[in-house]
């Protein structure tokens, strides 16, 4: 009996040690008891709130995948991607493409599968001609931010009938339909809306933040922070460090993509300003915000980020969205000159430095002063 | 000119280590361009097996510019770079590194954000030696036990020199390419890294160390080449390089 207690106290400390190291945030039992109690919370979540809250929400969860690709590849190897968008947007219009010519569940399954491929396909082709030609540093940001805006502008004149995949018309700056997620075998199958959706998307968006801290904490992580610190020395060491940087792009393309089919079947919708330059910049300041170096920080400020836009928009009237933008740039101006290496590692190394002054005081002092405490 | 070109022609002298005289590294006819300077010209030089081979000449020799063509940080103008059997010359530098070389700057590398053991353990998880081992061993080596979990950031230039020699030796390399490694050292922390290098040398290391101080080359090793403009100046034992009167004007910089 005791052994079986044992074994799988065992399995437990062993999934703890892979999930946990020096590469990731929150490495302590209670972080991972506030993780439950904040899953659990989610997961009860639709049945406290109404419809329209759900919904929202399922938005910023889509959203938040976007904030993960970024956090992976800037935070972990410093490939700094202003156009992270593109392969979301990519995926998005794919899925929409292939689940517009073909209808039934199944095929609607194929669609995810073929959007999230072309999405990373789409980024280890960029990949390749970036890291492999020598694209470094500042010119791999402005090179994926001019690809998003080639996309924009490329998309945005798709609006006449002459462009259209099949049955799918692209629409240009009037979108284009876009089929809900499907889940299913053959013509029937269980469509993923509402409440659905998004404890899909919560489970997809759990699965993909475990997952991520496993890969940033084993050996592939150190390589990527190594290449992150010191990329010429890291290549003296033997690593084929443009290679190393085309899969991480990749992973980090792939990620952005799982976003963009639920941020499209969210909406049932998508046009060109995905690829635009507002909305571009949104990933930046939420991995920013949330500190680049940490996932969890990432997920954090882009459901809250997105949440107070939402609330600015609708409560302030018709300019409000525009405010809201003006109110994130502000954030982000903030965190960058008061806390560069965003919240979350601040208040870690805060609460760091506070347990540190606790256990000096606690050895200098002696017993009469223990008492009062 | 013309004195210099017969003097290059002088035949390279025979490592005394031993009985094992195989060439590990040579490179022929290796040249570089920059421009119009040719910083290392149509050089024919070799590292034997088992020996400390030093490499030292004034400012603007091409001894860096040397080291470089052989990681493969610079490929030559013209000429070819074997190693181990193998012809590195078209080679990546991360595929260099795997047919046995290991290099060590000149200013020190070491990743900051990282604690010494990660630093050591960047180069390590590339090799398939067992890591629990070889971290305590090179720890102890380099004698940063204690600072194991310190940020490399933390450390002193002396520190961070001893870990990066570290970090290039957990490679386990067949040679040992270092870039003045003691460059802005104390005269202590001198003393550690030869003895450091004497210990790696005893368990079998080949080593090719660029070197300025005298003092320290005299004490790691027997065998010098002595680079001027590019050329090979001089080879041979240290008592017959430093008596050499040529030698003496081009280290000082005096014009013959």
């Amino acid at each position: 009996m005791s052994e079986s207690v044992d074994a799988e106290a065992s399995v437990l400390d062993r999934l703890r040690g892979r999930l946990e190291g020096p590469n990731t945030y929150g490495n302590s039992l209670p972080f991972w008891a506030v993780f439950a109690v904040v899953i659990a919370g989610l997961a009860l979540y639709p049945q406290l709130v109404g419809v329209y809250t759900v919904i929202q929400t399922s938005r910023y969860f889509a959203l938040a995948f976007l904030a993960l690709s970024l956090s992976f590849i800037w935070g972990y190897a410093g490939i700094l991607s202003f156009g992270q968008v593109a392969f979301f947007g990519v995926a998005a219009y794919t899925f929409g493409i292939i689940g517009l010519n073909f209808s039934s569940a199944t095929e609607i399954m194929a669609a995810l599968v073929g959007a999230i491929l072309v999405g990373t396909v789409a980024a280890a082709i960029v990949g390749y001609f970036m890291f492999y030609g020598g694209v470094r540093d500042t010119y791999v940001t402005i090179m994926t931010l001019v690809i998003a805006l080639v996309l924009n502008t490329f998309m945005a004149q798709t609006a006449g009938s002459e462009w259209a995949v099949g049955v799918a018309q692209l629409g240009g700056f009037n979108g284009m339909d876009i089929p809900s997620l499907t889940l299913g075998i053959g013509q029937s199958g269980f469509v993923l809306e509402r409440a659905a959706l998004y404890y899909a998307l919560l489970a997809a968006l759990v699965v993909t933040y475990l997952g991520l801290r496993v890969l940033v904490n084993s050996s592939f992580g150190l390589t990527m922070v190594a290449i992150r610190e010191d990329e010429a020395r890291t290549r003296t060491f033997g690593y084929d460090v443009p290679f190393v940087k085309l899969v991480v792009f990749t992973i980090g393309g792939a990620l952005a993509a799982v976003g963009g089919v639920f941020y499209g079947s969210w909406g049932n919708y998508i046009d060109p300003t995905v690829f635009g330059i507002a909305f571009a910049a949104l990933p930046v300041v939420w991995v920013s915000v949330g500190g680049r170096e940490s996932l969890v920080g990432a997920l954090g400020a882009t459901v809250l980020i997105e949440r107070m836009r939402t609330e600015l928009s609708s409560g302030i009237g018709p300019i409000g969205s525009e405010w809201a933008l003006v109110i994130v740039g502000g954030l982000l101006l903030g965190v960058i000159l008061f806390m560069p290496a965003g919240v979350v590692p601040t208040a870690d190394d805060l609460i760091a430095r506070l347990r540190d002054r606790r256990t000096e005081r606690g050895q200098s002092t002696n017993t009469p002063e223990e008492a009062i405490e | 000119m013309s004195t210099q070109d017969i003097n290059v022609r002088q035949k390279p002298a025979v490592a005394a280590t031993g009985g094992n005289t195989e060439t590990l590294l040579a490179t022929k006819a290796l040249t570089k361009n920059f421009g119009g300077l040719t910083a290392v010209d149509s050089v024919d030089f070799s590292v034997t097996e088992g020996e400390i081979r030093c490499l030292i000449g004034p400012n603007g020799a091409g001894k860096s510019t040397l080291l470089e063509l052989i990681t493969g940080q610079l490929s030559p103008s013209e000429g070819d770079i074997y190693f181990d059997g193998e012809d590195l010359t078209g080679m990546e530098t991360h595929n260099r590194i795997d047919t046995g070389l290991s290099v060590k700057f000149q200013s020190p590398h070491v990743y900051e954000n990282l604690t010494v053991e990660e630093n050591l353990q960047v180069p390590l998880q590339r090799t398939d030696r067992d890591t629990e081992t070889v971290l305590a061993e090179t720890l102890e080596r380099i004698d940063l036990t204690e600072k194991a979990d310190v940020r490399a950031s933390e450390l002193s230039h002396g520190e961070k020199q001893r870990l990066e020699i570290g970090m290039a030796v957990t490679l386990d390399p067949t040679l040992m390419l270092l870039d003045e490694p003691v460059a802005g050292m104390s005269v202590d922390e001198t003393a550690d890294v030869a003895e450091l290098i004497r210990s790696l040398h005893d368990d079998g290391m080949t080593f090719l160390v660029v070197e300025h101080d005298m003092e320290f080359v005299r004490r790691i090793s027997d065998q010098v080449t002595v680079l001027n403009q590019g050329e090979i100046f001089r080879q041979g034992p240290i008592e017959e390089i430093e008596a050499d009167e040529a030698v003496r004007r081009i280290y000082l910089g005096e014009n013959a």
